[in-house]
């Protein structure tokens, strides 16, 4: 550490924080594992101040809510899978510093654009041919819903986050619209495409529905890797996003980058739309993407932009999420709580870069002021 | 050391007595009954149907462990998982409460033929045809005229004070979509307060949304903007007792009552109450008889599906719980019909001849009218409401 002797005597505050400079893997490892467990103790006491139920029947029940079976399994794995597909996607676009907040709304008009190909061409192609056609629709609407703000922000320089918002709000009421469209009854609802036929839904591998979407976000999650990390591609976006003056003297056409990593960005959610439609819901709400979209952002964020990283993140909020869901069912206690208790750890771990980044000094034990 | 004997006969006797009593006491052993849920007892909607089936199982001795509830259900694939997740924790019957819920059900039903599947609201049972999927509502049209009784003996009451004149006695609906659910709750709410206030008429504003506090609440407030002087709704929240307690106007709501909120002018809500068809569908499936359920069971005021919230003696008008209960007394006795088509015109012509969508394909194809009235929910046809027709009197936005 590097420390800083002044010369003029002054008063040191009570509490203090120094950056401090790289730690080991273990020693990260620790600081983590004890904010985790200091969450597990703080969610506890909650549990108690605010329920009076046992928290380990809290626990176990969140336990429960997530591996309780093997399709308890498989749809955490699918939950998981969604959420880090969606969290891939908006990545290169964040690690340039371009603030997507639109990847709800991308997604949403991705998974229009299949359900259009369904309700519109369902049975006219073989469904193999009618899946690859959806993914390509996909791909061509959530590349368009991003692109538009991509081209202002690069062209006009227009503020991207409240750009790509306000395509959410339009991209809802477009399957509004559509939905209207479709079902003249007006009820809203468009209910499961193609029940009967199940063309454009994904076949089953080994009897299990969601493992091709997990498989599919598997493979995606290898290459966004690759790509951000070994392409030259992937530099100039850590570049942009670092400076884009720096970018430019280097010879970097910045607007390309823009345009074109914003454009993958939303082509990646396409794929996502493609999965949810294709492997899931076979049918599309306008909540359809039940705001993963956001949740994506943090996720990413938490997860520095690494994928790998990013699994884990994804895995542990739908088990947060799921274990909510399962302690309002077992406790009868309203969802809200297993919300909170989601609430309280999401903000500790991410409050724990905190700890892991900087440390904390008290007066009595240094004597020498310091400045970071 | 007889004694010692005596003392062990004595528990094990007693032991296997109360294993025995709890056994029977409760509900057949290993039944287990499963509910999805839209939302939590937060929105009025779900919170009817959670009610009921908290006091079902308490009359049918259902211990807590038997009955499996889901809330925040969405109406996406999350439905079929949450089906499938109680069929794997041992579920007999499963039941949603949520019209988009329905074809997720309907693939878990064929996945899983030996488990009861009921859905609240859903049209599709009568043309799927699967031994295990069954519908259900209620002819809550007859609760609603009942509830608009009440609410044109109000506005004879207005009229009566000078408050109002005649043609000033409009009423105000916030329905959620033009969907013919909405449609016919409020046409029959609007027949029922112009049977006894003939100069009634009625403006519909829509918040595209089954619930949602802040649309409903500036609906309401545009309608009495525009000169509504009692309002009514179709949606979920408490929105529009809300707006009209602090204007002063008098409203009826819908599943709830909202006497708490607005206890200077909610005047009484129409109600589907649930018990009677979970309680129906609970005793057939512990019984192994699950596919005796009907495919599309409809409940009306004989089985106490349909229902009025406590009349709010401080808003009502004088004699209003007699002409309800007389009116209660002429549906049950099956004298009186609402959509009787002597009672209403469309576009200034009378009804003979009516195709309504029955079975779910968006084209009109059954014939609904008959014997001078519009046979709505019927027997042989469906439950869920098929009545789509604006009558003249009830002002509808443009658009739609």
């Amino acid at each position: 550490m590097q420390r800083d002797h002044t010369q003029k005597k002054r008063r040191e505050p009570l509490v203090y924080i120094t950056k401090r400079s790289e730690l080991s893997l273990k020693q990260s490892l620790t600081i983590r594992a004890c904010v985790i467990l200091a969450g597990i103790l703080l969610c506890a006491l909650v549990t108690i101040l605010l329920t009076g139920v046992n928290p380990l029947r809290v626990f176990a029940s969140m336990i429960e809510g997530s591996f309780g079976t093997p399709r308890k399994i498989w749809n955490l794995l699918q939950s998981t899978a969604i959420l880090l597909g969606i969290s891939l996607a908006v990545t290169p676009a964040f690690k340039m510093r371009f603030w997507n907040t639109g990847a709800e709304g991308q997604v949403l008009v991705g998974m229009l654009a299949s359900v259009a190909c369904m309700f519109y061409i369902g049975d006219a192609l073989p469904s193999w041919l009618l899946i690859i056609v959806m993914l390509f629709a996909s791909i061509l609407a959530s590349a368009v819903w991003a692109g538009i703000p991509g081209i202002f922000k690069a062209m006009w320089n227009t503020n991207e986050t409240l750009f790509t918002l306000m395509m959410n709000y339009v991209a809802m009421q477009l399957v509004s619209f559509f939905i209207m469209l479709w079902v003249p009854s007006g009820s809203m609802v468009l209910g499961i495409v193609n029940p009967q036929s199940k063309n454009g839904w994904f076949p089953s591998l080994f009897g299990q529905q969601y493992l091709l979407n997990i498989l599919i976000v598997a493979v995606m999650t290898i290459l966004v890797y690759v790509y951000l990390k070994k392409s030259k591609q992937g530099y100039e976006i850590s570049v942009v996003g670092e400076s884009e003056n720096t970018a430019r003297y280097i010879g970097i056409n910045v607007k390309q980058v823009i345009i074109r990593t914003v454009l993958i960005s939303g082509a990646l959610c396409g794929v996502m739309g493609w999965i949810l439609v294709a492997g899931a819901d076979h049918s599309i709400t306008s909540n359809s993407v039940g705001g993963n979209g956001f949740t994506a952002i943090m996720i990413s964020w938490m997860s520095k932009f690494n994928p790998i990283v990013m699994i884990f993140s994804s895995i542990l909020v739908c088990f947060l999420q799921k274990g909510a869901g399962q302690i309002a069912s077992d406790l009868r206690l309203n969802s809200s709580v297993g919300e909170v208790l989601t609430g309280i750890m999401i903000l500790i771990i991410i409050s724990s870069e905190f700890f892991v980044n900087y440390r904390i000094h008290l007066r009595k034990k240094q004597k020498g002021g310091q400045e970071a | 050391m007889k004694k010692l004997i005596s003392v062990i006969l004595t528990l094990v006797l007693l032991v296997s007595c109360l294993a025995c009593f709890s056994a029977c006491s409760g509900g057949k052993a290993g039944f287990k009954v499963g509910f999805i849920f839209l939302h939590d007892e937060n929105s009025t909607y779900d919170k009817n149907f959670i009610d009921a089936a908290n006091a079902a199982a308490k009359a049918l001795g259902l211990d807590e462990k038997q009955v499996i509830m889901k809330v925040n259900i969405p109406e996406g694939s999350e439905c079929y998982d949450a089906a499938c997740e109680l069929v794997d924790e041992g579920c007999d019957l499963i039941f949603a409460d949520s019209f988009g819920h329905e074809t997720y059900m309907i693939q878990a039903a064929k996945e899983f033929p030996d488990v009861q599947f009921c859905h609240a609201t859903g049209t599709s049972a009568h043309t799927e045809k699967l031994p295990n999927f069954h519908n259900a509502f209620a002819s809550i049209y007859e609760g609603r005229y009942l509830a608009g009784i009440a609410a044109g003996m109000k506005l004879n009451e207005m009229i009566a004070n000078g408050k109002i004149t005649a043609e000033q006695a409009i009423i105000g609906y916030v329905g959620a979509f033009p969907y013919a659910e909405v449609i016919s709750g409020y046409t029959s709410f609007f027949l029922g307060a112009r049977s006894v206030c003939p100069t009634a008429t009625m403006k519909v504003e829509y918040t595209n949304s089954w619930f949602d506090i802040a649309l409903e609440k500036s609906a309401a407030e545009r309608l009495i903007g525009s000169g509504c002087v009692l309002i009514s709704q179709h949606a979920d929240s408490e929105g529009a007792p809300k707006a009209c307690e602090d204007a002063k106007v008098p409203n009826v709501a819908y599943n709830i009552s909202t006497i708490s909120i607005a206890p200077e002018t909610a005047l009484i809500s129409s109600k589907i109450n649930w018990e009677p068809y979970m309680k129906l569908i609970i005793e057939k499936t512990m019984d192994g008889k699950g596919e005796e359920i009907p495919y599309d069971w409809c409940g009306g005021l004989a089985e106490g599906s349909v229902q009025l919230t406590e009349l709010n003696a401080k808003v009502a008008a004088a004699g209003t719980q007699e002409a309800i209960n007389a009116a209660t007394e002429q549906f049950k006795a099956g004298t009186l019909k609402v959509f009787d088509t002597s009672k209403f015109t469309v576009k200034g012509a009378t009804l003979t001849e009516y195709l309504a969508d029955v079975d779910g394909d968006f084209k009109g194809e059954t014939n609904v009218i008959h014997d001078g009235y519009f046979d709505e929910s019927a027997k042989d046809q469906r439950c869920a409401p098929y009545f789509d027709i604006i009558i003249d009197g009830i002002t509808v936005p443009a658009a739609n």
